[in-house]
């Protein structure tokens, strides 16, 4: 059987078993979807200089009347338009999203990089503040922070940042745990490669897919979270426009006029499924799917 | 055999393992052996004997609990997290799972090169420039039997199982190690493609001069590339020899039991049922007292609870830790055992 086992000789190697790469392209879904966060980003920035009445302009147009020539997406209950109200809202309501979200993930992402890497005691000492700033009352501490710190759009995005710290660093750190194990890791501490090169470099990469996914669905989270905030007065104040206040205040006119809180949910919603359909067709473009045998 | 001009040298490993309540995993017990510089050391057991875990410890990840680890007469387990960084380019591993060892997410070209340029800089090698980098990355992969043109910018999921352990064994070869730990390498792989990767071993041994540590629970495979075989138990070393005199005339029970489970390929020959192994591995939690494989052993009696027995040798060149080998230990070896060792 040893014989037999040399005995066999060594064939070409490479070119007719390595698998076909098939061209890659993007779908007509990608290219909806990038339109749209285009065309969103857009008209946020370039909002003042467009042809819209003021969002905080009262009775522009009878309260609550439908869709018009004039008032593309009609009027809401004090005769402000909505269009304009969608624009300059997503101002506000982009800015804390994605702010949030970004420091939720430097600080989260890092915390449960570090924590899933490196385990044992250093693990159980930030899971433990993981844990404490996940029990902690968000409204609370909402609360405590605007009263020290004053109301202001800032300090909003500070909370939710904030906010969005613990379960993204549970989420990094529970993926972290599982890639730390394999041997690729082994593999590249065996070569010496320092720790911050090997969390960065070989562990990140990996976990980023999963973590992008989530974090795209928290700036939807953080979006809404900004409504309820200003609803309680705790954020921008009204009449300033944002989409989160926008669902917040129309949601007590929904037995009436529920376009005023659909409208801006809506908008929100395909925003964020934008998001989700461009992460989804970058991935797949840079082809990072996990090996198999 | 304890001369000091082995290469490798591994005395009293030890390595544990708390779960909990006290208790631990003894999975490495105060095993010893040298390796030779240019030999091939083969490493055999069952699965959970230790020996991954021993080939494991001596590149210190991790850290066995006690022993030592002399690699060219340095003691690695006491060395200092960065003295010990400065030695890892010379003591490279490859793993069993060919997917799991290579990162998925970067190209074959990284994979291969990062090595080299963590190193570099640090080593003087004649390897500082991108340039060189990328000629020795090509070098290595079209050593290893991979096209390096159509191979770097890859990734390893393009890659069967047989070719990604190519890159593995590229990646591990740039930094020019002196001792290769394989451990498993071909255990995930089809019988054809083990083949290859063997000869490609012993063609990459001969032309880097390495030293190879060959861990695997095939017998047939170790036996095939081994210089001497070093055969587990539960976390101990039950016997180690040449080769040759390992598979003519094994001296330990344990041993004789695993070469008669070899499958002989042939539908005429009855499997015989004497020797054959029966009863469970015990649990390395709370191994048996005395000889750990006296549980399962149709030679053991009292002494074998009582006393542990110790490595000694039978014949030369083979040592064996039991009260009662299958070989008595002679005053001086017979003239043809001898021969036998030059091979």
């Amino acid at each position: 059987m040893a014989e037999a086992l040399v005995a066999i000789e060594d064939p070409a190697v490479l070119p007719d078993t390595v698998g076909v790469r098939q061209p890659r392209r993007f779908t007509v879904l990608f290219w909806i979807a990038v339109v749209w966060l285009v065309l969103i980003i857009a008209l946020a920035v370039f909002a003042s200089v467009l042809p819209l009445d003021s969002p905080t302009q009262v009775f522009a147009c009878i309260p609550n009347s439908a869709p018009s020539w004039h008032h593309l997406l009609g009027c809401d209950e004090l005769g402000r338009d909505m269009l304009s109200r969608i624009v300059f809202g997503a101002r506000v309501s982009l800015e804390v999203g994605f702010t949030a979200v970004f420091i939720g993930l430097v600080f989260g992402g890092t915390a449960g990089l570090v924590a899933g890497y490196f385990g044992g005691k250093t693990d159980l000492i930030i899971s433990s503040a993981m844990n404490v700033l996940l029990a902690f009352p968000a409204l609370v501490l909402a609360l405590a922070v605007i009263a020290f710190l004053g109301q202001s759009l800032r300090n909003v995005i500070l909370i939710l940042g904030l906010l969005s710290i613990a379960p993204l660093a549970r989420l990094v750190r529970a993926s972290t745990v599982v890639y730390a194990q394999r041997e690729f890791v082994t593999a590249a501490r065996m070569m010496g490669f320092r720790s911050r090169r090997i969390l960065f470099r070989e562990v990140l990469p990996n976990v980023m897919p999963s973590t992008l996914s989530f974090a795209i669905v928290a700036v939807a989270v953080a979006i809404v979270a900004e409504g309820a905030l200003s609803f309680l007065g705790l954020s921008v104040r009204p009449p300033a426009p944002t989409w989160g206040n926008m669902i917040a205040e129309g949601s007590t006119y929904l037995s009436e006029n529920a376009w005023l809180a659909l409208c801006p949910a809506a908008v929100l919603c395909l925003t964020v499924l934008a998001l989700n359909f461009a992460g989804d067709g970058l991935r797949s473009f840079f082809d990072v799917k996990d090996s198999a045998l | 055999m304890t001369t000091n001009d082995a290469l490798l040298s591994v005395e009293n490993l030890v390595v544990e393992y708390p779960v909990g309540r006290g208790r631990k995993v003894h999975a490495v017990s105060d095993v010893s052996f040298d390796v030779q510089a240019g030999e091939t050391l083969g490493v055999v057991g069952e699965s959970g004997c230790g020996k991954s875990t021993a080939g494991k410890a001596i590149v210190q990840l991790p850290r066995p609990t006690s022993g030592s680890v002399l690699f060219e007469g340095t003691d690695l387990v006491k060395l200092d997290g960065d003295q010990l960084r400065r030695f890892r380019p010379r003591l490279q591993m490859i793993f069993q799972d060919p997917v799991s060892s290579l990162n998925p997410r970067r190209r074959v070209e990284d994979i291969v090169g990062d090595p080299l340029s963590v190193w570099s800089a640090e080593l003087e090698s004649s390897v500082a420039s991108k340039q060189e980098r990328k000629a020795k990355v090509a070098e290595v992969l079209e050593a290893v039997g991979l096209d390096p043109v159509s191979a770097a910018g890859r990734r390893p999921h393009e890659f069967s199982g047989g070719q990604c352990q190519r890159i593995s064994i590229a990646r591990a070869l740039v930094l020019e190690p002196k001792v290769l730990i394989c451990d498993e390498p071909v255990s995930a792989l089809d019988v054809s493609i083990q083949a290859q990767i063997i000869n490609l071993l012993e063609a990459m041994k001969a032309r880097f001069s390495l030293t190879l540590v060959f861990i695997s629970h095939d017998l047939a495979v170790v036996r095939n590339i081994s210089d001497r075989v070093a055969v587990m138990y539960l976390g101990k070393l039950c016997e180690l020899a040449p080769s040759d005199v390992l598979y003519r005339t094994p001296a330990h029970p344990y041993t004789a039991a695993l070469l008669a489970s070899i499958p002989e390929p042939d539908p005429a020959i009855v499997p015989s049922t004497t020797g054959r192994l029966t009863g469970e591995l015990p649990s390395s939690i709370d191994p048996p007292s005395g000889c750990r494989f006296r549980t399962r052993c149709p030679r053991a009696e009292e002494r074998c609870a009582a006393e542990e027995p110790v490595l000694r040798e039978v014949a030369t060149g083979q040592r064996v830790a039991c009260h009662f080998p299958l070989v008595e230990a002679r005053p001086a070896a017979p003239a043809n055992v001898a021969s036998q060792q030059s091979a």
